[in-house]
């Protein structure tokens, strides 16, 4: 066991952890809210646009996240270039990062499988409970911001929590497409030094100390609005 | 239209074509599948009753898997293991005298596939062991059955309608998880369809074909656990 390279490695490391939260944070935050928007549009949506909803989380959840990943890189990323005007716009140093694209398909994956997990939230909240708002004269929409919503994503808290951690340990994948990740770090470190277990176990240690900071953190919130049993 | 047509001929079964590849990719991509649920499954059962009825070390021991395997990304257990698992192999058979062998690619992502499910599998198997109501074990007892008939009578096929949901998730999993494979070089669907895409930069339309292909799986393993489901809770009250 040779661990005396993290000394010289260690500002890569920072970034590949800065980078690894920064999908995280990206995915997860822009994901929950295309999310809420596709477990309304399932449970309260227009007729025409439900099937559209569901069908989006079928597809998202129905095949792997590296082919998703692949598909918008190579496949899109190799059609963007013939949309004309785009290589000399402002948007172009963006959009031809492995980071954009990983980002993208983080937060359209996670919010298939969030939307999921609200969508059986936004059923389980008490009858009595959105009646009793309306009642008070409520509109739809202050129905949903007041009521509906958060007590949904109350119920849903535990397994959001469990989702945060799914979507963590996805993140590696963005080494595929580029991206100098945590895990793209080590892989670095394992050509240069050639010693293939001790970056990763770095690595792994980093992903299990956030782990457990997502479930404490999770923990946290949760003790915030204590549900009677 | 000669465009479509071209893009046609891409995917067709026979040589021109990388149709063939593809199919054979998700050939492999269910075999692999099936067998690393095989595994998982046989982990899990035995897991799940160590965690329940083990001493003290076997339960730290089955704990201290189940949590690594679940905190740890995919991709770096599947990269970790696939080393581990070869380089370890090698140096016992050498410690041992015997010469080093190189091991199958797909014998070596059954098992690291193996061992990631059955991580999940224990789990799921405890929470189902547990769900049983006490006096049909109890009752099983009471006849005098010993703990492996009991276990294979009463046990076995109580718990599997409590299991089948998580079960059917995990296949889900293990079929998209596969595809971390092709990261350390094994040719299933997703590595089929990089290199068809590669060659023949069709990149759009390769993967979109293989999300197609997964997608087919999804649904029709879907169809499957339902009827088996139905088949597994027959004589049991429905609700509603």
């Amino acid at each position: 066991m040779d661990f005396s390279w993290i000394f010289s490695y260690w500002p890569l490391l920072a970034a590949g952890a800065v980078q690894t939260v920064l999908l995280l944070v990206i995915s997860v935050g822009f994901g929950f809210i295309l999310a809420i928007g596709l477990a309304l549009a399932q449970v309260i949506g227009p007729r025409w646009l439900k099937p559209f909803a569901r069908g989006y989380c079928t597809c998202l959840r129905g095949t792997p996240l590296l082919i998703q990943l692949w598909l918008l890189y190579y496949g899109v990323g190799s059609l963007l270039p013939m949309i004309p005007g785009l290589r000399a716009s402002f948007l172009w140093p963006i959009l031809r990062e492995g980071f954009f694209f990983a980002a993208v398909s983080f937060t359209l994956n996670y919010a298939a499988y969030e939307a999921e997990v609200l969508r059986g939230a936004l059923l389980a909240v008490p009858k009595g409970e959105l009646e009793a708002g309306r009642s008070f004269g409520m509109s739809p929409f202050t129905l949903l911001r007041r009521i509906w919503l958060p007590r949904a994503i109350r119920i849903a808290l535990p397994t959001i929590a469990g989702e945060v951690v799914l979507q963590l340990k996805a993140t590696p994948l963005a080494f595929t497409v580029t991206v100098m990740d945590l895990y793209a770090v080590a892989y670095k470190v394992r050509q240069d030094t050639l010693l293939v277990y001790e970056p990763l176990m770095v690595v792994t240690v980093f992903y299990v100390c956030l782990t457990l900071l997502i479930t404490r953190a999770f923990k946290i919130v949760e003790a915030q609005v204590p549900v009677r049993r | 239209m000669s465009s479509s047509q071209s893009l046609l001929e891409l995917l067709s079964p026979y040589p021109p074509g990388w149709g063939g590849v593809l199919l054979a990719g998700a050939l492999s991509t269910v075999l692999i599948s099936l067998g690393a649920y095989l595994v998982g499954i046989a982990i899990g059962l035995v897991g799940a009753v160590g965690k329940l009825k083990g001493n003290r070390p076997a339960r730290f021991v089955l704990d201290l898997y189940t949590t690594a395997v679940r905190a740890i990304p995919e991709l770096i257990l599947i990269i970790g293991l696939y080393y581990a698992g070869t380089d370890g192999l090698n140096r016992i058979l050498s410690a041992l005298g015997l010469p080093a062998i190189e091991i199958n690619g797909f014998v070596a992502a059954v098992a690291v596939l193996g061992i990631v499910q059955g991580a999940y599998m224990t789990e799921v198997f405890r929470g189902a062991i547990l769900a049983i109501p006490v006096g049909q074990i109890e009752a099983a007892a009471a006849f005098g059955m010993r703990p492996r008939l009991r276990f294979r009578r009463i046990v076995l096929p109580a718990l599997m309608p409590n299991a089948l949901p998580g079960l059917a998730n995990l296949w889900m999993s293990v079929t998209k998880d596969s595809a971390l494979i092709a990261v350390v070089g094994y040719q299933e669907l997703a590595l089929a369809t990089r290199i068809a895409a590669g060659n023949t930069k069709h990149y759009f339309l390769f993967f979109l074909a293989s999300a197609a292909l997964y997608l087919a799986i999804t649904l029709i393993s879907n169809v499957a656990f339902a009827a088996l489901e139905s088949r597994f809770r027959r004589g049991q009250p429905t609700t509603a």
